[in-house]
């Protein structure tokens, strides 16, 4: 227990380098997972197209190999950026279809009487989207959108493995130092990315019970 | 809203030609990328030193896929591990499922209440960090820190998962279980349990597609999967000009692994929810889900009805 209180400083250094993580990936992954969910419902064939066999390869490969690939790849071709900004890369990339499928799940959550009324009474598509199918599909977003996050809070330490130095690095450094204390400074780790993942749990489950009563 | 075709009109003549140029500028673009990726590939690179090697194409960089030994390291020491490592996860982490799930569904207080704050610790930490817990407290060497990790982190979501699906059952089940004179646990492991399993199938074989995929966090904690067989230790050996061959070999091996398991999930998932399953799935409120991924967001609707409040997640 001292020694998780003596390196208070180091965890919230790494606490810190979590978070941006978290933060910026997650902003990067909303942008793109939004893009390819508006493809994946656009009328035009071929983006449509793109966007699937985007998520299916992302989505099957794993995150470990496509960091690697940012850090270890890309200098080879030139892109010259440090390995944080790498890591923020490789989690917006591999973040962004789980986003996307769980926008479009919310979309596919509209009951197709909506898309039809709105159609009905004249509106386009562009129209019938923005104005009837997106408002109600974002409630029903909302709490897998935070499962998302939930999942890449935990996938950043993922990114520990690759030269950044985040709470898991800060854990391993720390277990290594302190050989006769490893579990109590594990658990100090694991407790601040309980700080993070169990509230947005619980955000998640309130929107969703009254969402659930709504419906 | 299932079709998504009813948002806009079958397009006439103008909106057809509108969309087919837009599919064509939409592919040109992607050429245009691929012939840049394919051009970048294939100019020969120039070190810092000025030295000027050869380009990522050039066939010295690939001939080491010639050599069956190599390939023999790939498929028998990195494949192999990967699927060792993830079948023995797979079944640990169904079997600890089921058993979370009927601890953490049962009557006793004294059951539920722990079991569901260690359901809710294992699922809200990092697998990465449980595998470093287990292999430095644990000192059980790197397979089993993999192992043990993986089983207890999905055995906890696929617990969560079947939990779900156990209060999902229409109440009369029970009810019907306990009047024929069946004890509570007679009645949820012959009546109930079989027909949450069922419907939760889909969201347990698409969470085995990414247990599949965190094997390869054995990278970071020295365990010899995939990735460490072929990005670190043929690596080093045959030196670091096949970096990006091996790199494209392994992504390769990887969606192979995946998408044949995430095409059975998604079959199975149709499977199930259509024949025999129709009239109850019809009675139940939610559709069986026709895509395990959907089907893995669903799982979040199923807890609520569990009046759960669930840290879920799939990624």
């Amino acid at each position: 227990m001292d020694a998780v209180i003596e390196n208070l400083p180091r965890y919230f250094s790494g606490f810190g380098y979590t978070l941006l993580l978290l933060v910026v990936a997650g902003i990067a992954a909303f942008i793109i997972g939004t893009l390819i969910a508006a493809m994946r419902i656009s009328p035009v064939a071929s983006l449509r197209g793109f966007a699937t066999v985007y998520t299916e390869l992302v989505r099957n490969t794993p995150l470990t190999l496509i960091l690697f690939f940012c850090a270890f790849i890309l200098p080879y071709f030139g892109v010259d950026f440090s390995y944080l900004v790498f890591a923020m890369i490789g989690l917006s990339v591999y973040t962004s279809p789980f986003v996307a499928e769980a926008l479009r799940s919310g979309i596919n959550g509209v009951p197709i009487g909506q898309a039809e009324a709105a159609r009905s009474v004249g509106l386009g598509f562009g129209q019938s989207v923005t104005l009837v199918i997106l408002p109600q599909a974002f409630r029903m977003t909302v709490p897998p959108l935070i499962n998302v996050f939930i999942a890449l809070t935990k996938n950043t330490s993922v990114a520990g493995g690759f030269f950044v130095a985040e709470l898991f690095t800060i854990g391993k450094e720390l277990a290594n130092d302190n050989g006769n204390a490893v579990i109590a400074i594990l658990l100090g780790v694991a407790t601040f990315y309980l700080i993070i993942t169990v509230p947005l749990g619980l955000v998640a489950g309130r929107i969703e019970k009254r969402l659930a009563v709504q419906r | 809203m299932s079709g998504s075709n009813v948002l806009f009109d079958a397009q006439g003549p103008k909106g057809r030609r509108l969309s087919l140029i837009l599919s064509g500028v939409g592919l040109l673009l992607l050429a245009a990328g691929a012939a840049w990726v394919y051009s970048v590939l294939a100019a020969p690179r120039v070190a810092t030193s000025g030295v000027e090697l050869p380009s990522m194409l050039d066939p010295s960089r690939w001939d080491i896929f010639l050599d069956p030994r190599v390939w023999n390291r790939i498929i028998f020491v990195g494949v192999a591990n990967t699927l060792k490592a993830a079948s023995v996860a797979a079944v640990g982490a169904v079997a600890l499922g089921v058993v979370f799930s009927l601890l953490r569904s049962a009557q006793t207080r004294w059951i539920r209440i722990p079991i569901a704050i260690i359901l809710e610790f294992f699922r809200g930490m990092p697998v990465l960090l449980m595998m470093l817990f287990i292999l430095l407290a644990g000192s059980t060497g790197a397979y089993w820190a993999v192992v043990i990790a993986l089983i207890l982190y999905n055995g906890a979501l696929i617990g969560e998962a079947l939990r779900a699906g156990l209060v999902a059952l229409p109440r009369g089940q029970r009810e019907a279980g306990l009047s024929l004179g069946m004890r509570p646990l007679q009645s949820r492991l012959l009546v109930e349990f079989p027909q949450a399993f069922r419907q939760m199938l889909p969201i347990i074989v698409a969470q085995l597609v990414v247990l599949l995929k965190d094997t390869s966090l054995g990278f970071i904690v020295g365990y010899p999967e995939l990735i460490r067989v072929t990005m670190n230790n043929i690596a080093s050996a045959v030196g670091n000009r096949y970096l990006f061959s091996l790199f494209f070999v392994t992504l390769v091996l990887y969606l192979i692994m995946n998408l044949s398991l995430s095409w059975f999930a998604r079959w199975l998932s149709r499977r199930t929810a259509s024949g025999g399953k129709a009239g109850r799935a019809g009675r139940g409120r939610r559709r069986p889900p026709e895509d395990p991924n959907d089907a893995m967001l669903n799982m979040r609707q199923a807890s609520t009805d569990a009046a759960a409040s669930a840290t879920g997640g799939s990624v």
